[in-house]
């Protein structure tokens, strides 16, 4: 079995590293070798929060430069801030709902444009599929589930050897129990926007 | 039932390293446990508290790490299974009582959790605290990954009662938070009492006892060498004739770089669990007939050191390498490409080129660094002190959330060095300079070490002002309690310490109290102080409104700019800068799902536009 590295990268809020832990738990009901790294600390306070799972038999939890397989991109600005962790194949997936950085309101630097940043990303790595998971998530009925969003288009992508049935399995035991129904459909709606996108 | 405390020997479950320790900690029967938090370690003392009642064991957040060494040490001299939890920097804090313990040793196991932070995500420096271990004296353990997290924790307790010494267990940020499969044991219940035997020539530490403890330590430790050297925790993987030396996360980036490099059956790996005493003789054995070395180790050459030196004692002649190697060097965090790197260039194999990407054409991109929260307290205070003091006040600041003043635009941290530092180092600041000093410190880390540093300052006559930021909790590691905070409110059977109170009883003579939601009173509060020809501290008290929503669920109205009367100064965007504000097409707007209504910038803004939200 060859190892797949998947690096996810947020917003503080945006709950990545439950996403992450939740690949974690799936990869584990399904039989499959999973170590997980994390960032703490800053989700209260608005940085950037970076988690990894390397799926598969490797023991290391973190992800050189240039080593990801996949990335998960929560907001579009980190989506361009994390291209060093890719490569020429790597299949990058974000969310193009901008989460414009407090530096920015105080004048110091500039977003770039959306277009721009879509552009760029897709003519670096191998595979670009860009979707508004926030919009995503609201038509789901639960706008916090950008990660679940997230998580299902990661599972469409079809790269990892776990399946579909262990995400939900996942979901079910891994999330509050009021948000189970909301977090499946975010998660379906991932899967079904990444399909497309990916046709 | 959690993973944590499910009695189900045997049962898979993902954990973070720090619960793997904490469940460790449960299945060895943990009885007593005093922390002070500091991160990478932090997720342990928390988890100490939250299943202290459920699990039947004692558990308390100290003052500080020194104190929580010495009620641990207190408890483990008594019979107790006891355990402490810190960061690298917190051990400074507690290495005097470390040092002493040693020589008085144990009668139950204790064992110290110490978490260093290489690469500092979180921390002041990147000290390698293995030489902590060679320093005392004291047995340490090294584990690799989720498993031997919980693992090593259970054999340290064993070990610490087999020697009769405390052990240290040291794990870096990426193993506390890595997350990884742990199979489970079987949990203990805590033995929760035991009857303190006296022994004044095993546990008085004085002139005339302690020659016959150091001696005894000694033996202690020649005991420990032999344990070390018959180790199952020191381990050789694979086989071959060249050779690969590493403990902590640095294996798994070793087992994965030789797996890449088709190194198996070429390179055998000796991976060292327990790294204070080294097995000397495993080594040497591990050393002959090697054709050269290559040791992996993240921060300082402790192993690599070592093992020249085992190298030279038996007369092994070889090339033994590791800083310098590639990458590898005593700065930063290693990752597998560095250990991949070294390892192809040390042991002459081909490397495949990274797949980098070339971004030289990217554009720049705005940061996105950790800020003070809307509605924080701490802005509001650095708001009123910057527009008294002005820009060239020096503003010593200490360690926790309101460090992040440092940040622009208020880049109000002048010095920072330790906890409790910013009320010490003014002692030096007013001697040599008539510059204003207004140093910062939270009411957590005045505590800790602060009351000291303010205790010299009175003694020795020293004037600056001191503003004392009372959020009533230790916000920075996640809200543990604090001495200052209301405990009543907070539903904690603890005894509030008033802090006004403390402050003048060690003698500063002007303090204040003020709320810095309300800016005029502040500012006039800190002019006054430094006005003041003498010592003065200002109180700014306002509860930190993450920890205060937990037990007020009534939202205050959360406001918004009249853009008919906005001018566009922008003041509350570019110098209060809450960043609940943010551009729209020019016009400065608030984002109500951030704004927690503290109305603080209702009183920055020179137009008087912003008012509470309508409907």
């Amino acid at each position: 079995m060859e190892t797949k590295r998947i690096f996810f990268v947020g917003v503080g809020g945006q709950g990545n590293i439950l996403a992450t832990k939740l690949l974690g738990e799936a990869a584990l009901a399904a039989g499959v070798p999973v170590s997980m790294s994390e960032t703490h600390g800053m989700a209260q306070r608005g940085g950037v929060v970076e988690s990894t799972a390397l799926v598969g038999p490797a023991r290391s939890s973190i992800i050189a430069d240039g080593e990801a397989d996949i990335i998960l991109a929560f907001e579009p600005l980190e989506a361009l801030r994390v291209l060093p962790k890719a490569n020429p194949r790597t299949l990058l997936i974000a969310s193009t709902s901008k989460l414009p950085p407090f530096t920015v309101a105080i004048g110091q630097g500039t977003y770039p444009d959306l277009d721009e940043i879509l552009a760029y990303v897709r003519g670096k790595v191998g595979r670009l599929i860009a979707f508004d998971a926030m919009e995503e998530a609201k038509a789901a009925g639960n706008p916090l589930g950008v990660n679940m969003v997230m998580l299902g288009a990661l599972c469409a992508a079809g790269q990892l050897p776990v399946s579909e049935s262990f995400f939900r399995q996942a979901i079910e035991e891994g999330t509050k129990r009021a948000f189970v129904q909301a977090n499946l459909d975010c998660f379906n709606r991932g899967l079904e926007v990444a399909c497309q996108a990916a046709a | 039932m959690s993973d944590l405390t499910s009695n189900s020997p045997g049962r898979q479950a993902l954990m973070l390293g720090n619960e793997a320790v904490v469940r460790g900690a449960l299945e060895a029967g943990l009885a007593f446990s005093s922390c002070y938090p500091g991160t990478p370690s932090s997720e342990v003392s928390n988890s100490f508290f939250a299943l202290k009642d459920e699990m039947g064991f004692y558990m308390e957040f100290a003052v500080n790490e020194k104190v929580a060494m010495e009620a641990t040490g207190g408890a483990a001299v008594t019979g107790l299974r006891s355990m402490t939890a810190m960061k690298h920097v917190g051990l400074n804090v507690a290495a005097d009582p470390l040092m002493t313990l040693a020589y008085l040793g144990v009668r139950a196991g204790m064992v110290v959790y110490n978490a260093d932070d290489p690469s500092m995500f979180s921390s002041q420096n990147e000290q390698d605290n293995r030489y902590y271990a060679k320093l005392s004296g004291l047995p340490l353990l090294e584990p690799t990954n989720a498993q031997e997290m919980k693992d090593l924790t259970v054999y340290a307790f064993e070990l610490s009662e087999q020697l009769g010494l405390p052990v240290i267990l040291r794990s870096t940020t990426r193993l506390a938070h890595a997350r990884g499969p742990v199979t489970l044991g079987k949990i203990t219940p805590p033995r929760r009492t035991a009857a303190f035997v006296k022994a004044p020539a095993q546990l008085v530490a004085l002139p005339s006892t302690t020659p016959a403890m150091h001696k005894a330590l000694l033996e202690k430790q020649e005991q420990a060498r032999r344990i070390s050297n018959e180790s199952p925790y020191n381990a050789v993987f694979g086989s071959g004739s060249l050779g690969v030396v590493t403990s902590g996360v640095s294996f798994n980036y070793v087992m994965d770089a030789l797996d890449d490099l088709n190194l198996a059956g070429k390179v055998s790996v000796l991976k060292l669990g327990m790294t204070n005493p080294l097995p000397a003789e495993q080594i040497a054995s591990f050393l002959s007939g090697k054709e050269k070395i290559l040791v992996v180790e993240e921060l300082e050459p402790y192993l690599e050191e070592a093992v020249k030196v085992i190298a030279q004692e038996n007369g092994l002649v070889m090339p033994i390498k590791g800083k310098g190697v590639g990458r590898l060097s005593r700065l930063l965090e290693y990752n597998p490409a560095m250990v991949r790197e070294a390892s192809a260039l040390f042991f002459q194999v081909d490397c495949p080129a990274p797949a980098v990407l070339d971004l030289t054409d990217c554009p720049e991109l705005p940061k996105r660094p950790p800020n003070l929260c809307a509605g924080c307290p701490h802005r509001m205070t650095y708001y009123a002190v910057k527009q008294v003091a002005g820009p060239d006040a020096i503003h010593p600041s200490d360690i926790g959330c309101y460090t992040l003043g440092f940040l622009p635009p208020y880049r109000m941290a002048d010095l920072v060095l330790c906890m409790g530092a910013s009320v010490s180092t003014p002692a030096g600041i007013s001697t040599a300079t008539d510059q204003k000093v207004v140093a910062f410190i939270g009411d957590s880390t005045f505590f800790h070490s602060g009351m000291t540093g303010l205790a010299n300052a009175v003694f020795n006559n020293h004037k600056f002002t001191l503003v004392i930021l009372d959020n009533g909790i230790t916000a920075m590691t996640g809200h543990q309690p604090s001495a200052a905070m209301d405990t009543a409110l907070a539903g904690q059977p603890m005894t509030h310490i008033d802090l006004e109170a403390v402050v003048r009883g060690l003698g500063v003579k002007h303090v204040q109290v003020v709320k810095p939601t309300n800016m005029a009173k502040t500012m006039a509060a800190v002019k006054e102080a430094m006005d003041y020809d003498g010592l003065s501290v200002v109180i700014s008290r306002e509860i930190c409104p993450l920890h205060g929503r937990r037990f007020s669920k009534v939202k205050k109205p959360v406001f918004a700019v009249d853009q008919d009367k906005c001018r566009n100064h922008r003041v509350c965007l570019t110098s209060f800068a809450c960043p609940a504000f943010y551009l729209d097409n020019e016009q400065v707007k608030i984002d109500p799902n951030l704004c927690l209504g503290c109305a603080a910038c209702v009183q920055v803004c020179p137009e008087r536009a912003i008012g509470p939200r309508k409907n």
